[in-house]
């Protein structure tokens, strides 16, 4: 096994982006399979890209090859994308007529929040956000 | 630091946070249930109810049932094989719960073979067909009369029959019930008014052995 990877400071940025990934990826589960939460279509879409983010960082940490950030970042900017789209469509910005959320769960539904107030899909693109902070970050850092 | 060190301690807190989260969750509901049930009082059984076994039984199951659910149909044979077994101290009450598109619908048919004394016949040939008339992306709840046919209906009567207002408002009264009681899935089950907050055959079959069990004591 070799040694500490020579930035140890390079390491902290990525390691906190890959602890939102987690945790995001923990609360997503959580809702849907504990409190039986059905996720809409523009849920499945910012799960794609949340999930693997747990993995292609988690490995990169794991093997101190910094590289990992650089295919972490299109998962995250499709992610935050996808977040800000779902939380305009929930705020009535964008109609709902145009979102792609026929059939099933609505994507507007007040059903999609936490605790009470807190929109799901506001989660997401603060958890979005965050590693996209620190992806950045982690970047600078090294250059 | 060891780094993998931190990983993995962070992924064992996430999986200790999420495990604590679900006993927490499950303590929470399961109380929420209790409590819907006391303070619901009279929304589990109603005298327009199909009951199957021994009226004057002293164990109740009630089960909220929905026509089109596939579990309904898995649960269908061990709630008989309950009943049944039982010699006359377990009996079910059956409620609608029409969670799926086209339910309401199959609720009006059996309903109407009900008027008729073919309840129980109509509903296990329903529940035979499911397959075929519970599509979830096409449900078509007419075909039930197709497999329904043979049970020696006057068929002219039971499709009259399912059009009436009475058959309609039990089921609106039953889906007030469903959500008074805090009915999300189907089938729902409560034994002698105890929500089964841990679902499954096991524990339903447990439950009532547990209500049975109180009658032995004075």
């Amino acid at each position: 096994m070799t040694a500490e990877s020579p930035q140890r400071s390079a390491g902290t940025p990525l390691f906190l982006a890959w602890l939102v990934a987690l945790a995001a990826t923990a609360g997503a589960l959580f809702l849907g399979e504990v409190m039986g939460k059905t996720p809409c279509v523009l849920c499945w879409y910012q799960r794609i890209a949340m999930f693997p983010l747990v993995l292609v960082l988690g490995v990169g940490l794991f093997d101190g090859d910094a590289r990992s950030a650089r295919y972490a970042l299109p998962l995250a900017w499709a992610g935050w994308s996808l977040a800000l789209y779902h939380c305009l469509v929930f705020w009535g910005v964008i109609s709902e007529a145009l979102s792609p959320c026929r059939q099933g769960v609505s994507c507007a539904d007040a059903e999609l929040q936490v605790a009470g107030f807190v929109p799901i899909p506001l989660l997401s693109l603060v958890a979005f956000s965050a590693i996209l902070v620190l992806l950045f970050w982690n970047r600078r850092s090294r250059a | 630091m060891n780094r993998r060190g931190l990983m993995v301690g962070a992924v064992g807190v996430v999986a200790l946070a999420f495990i604590a989260g679900v006993v927490v969750y499950k303590d929470r509901t399961a109380q929420q249930a209790v409590q819907a049930v006391q303070a619901g009082g009279d929304a589990l059984v109603r005298a327009h109810a199909p009951v199957f076994g021994n009226p004057q039984a002293k164990v109740t199951i009630v089960e909220f049932f929905d026509p089109s659910c596939e579990t309904c149909r898995a649960f269908y044979p061990l709630v008989k094989g309950i009943v049944n077994a039982s010699f006359g101290q377990v009996r079910l009450v059956v409620r609608y719960a029409p969670l799926h598109p086209g339910s309401d619908r199959a609720v009006k048919i059996l309903e109407a073979a009900r008027l008729q004394g073919q309840y129980w016949p109509a509903l296990e040939k329903a529940l035979a067909d499911q397959p075929r008339w519970a599509s979830h992306g096409n449900p078509q709840p007419e075909l039930i009369w197709e497999s329904i046919a043979d049970t020696g209906l006057d068929m002219a009567k039971a499709r009259a029959d399912a059009e009436s207002p009475a058959i309609a408002a039990a089921l609106q009264q039953d889906i007030a019930d469903m959500q008074a009681l805090k009915v999300r899935a189907t089938p729902g089950f409560f034994v002698n008014g105890r929500p089964l907050t841990d679902f499954g055959q096991a524990q339903l079959r447990a439950l009532v052995n547990e209500e049975l069990a109180k009658l032995g004591k004075p």
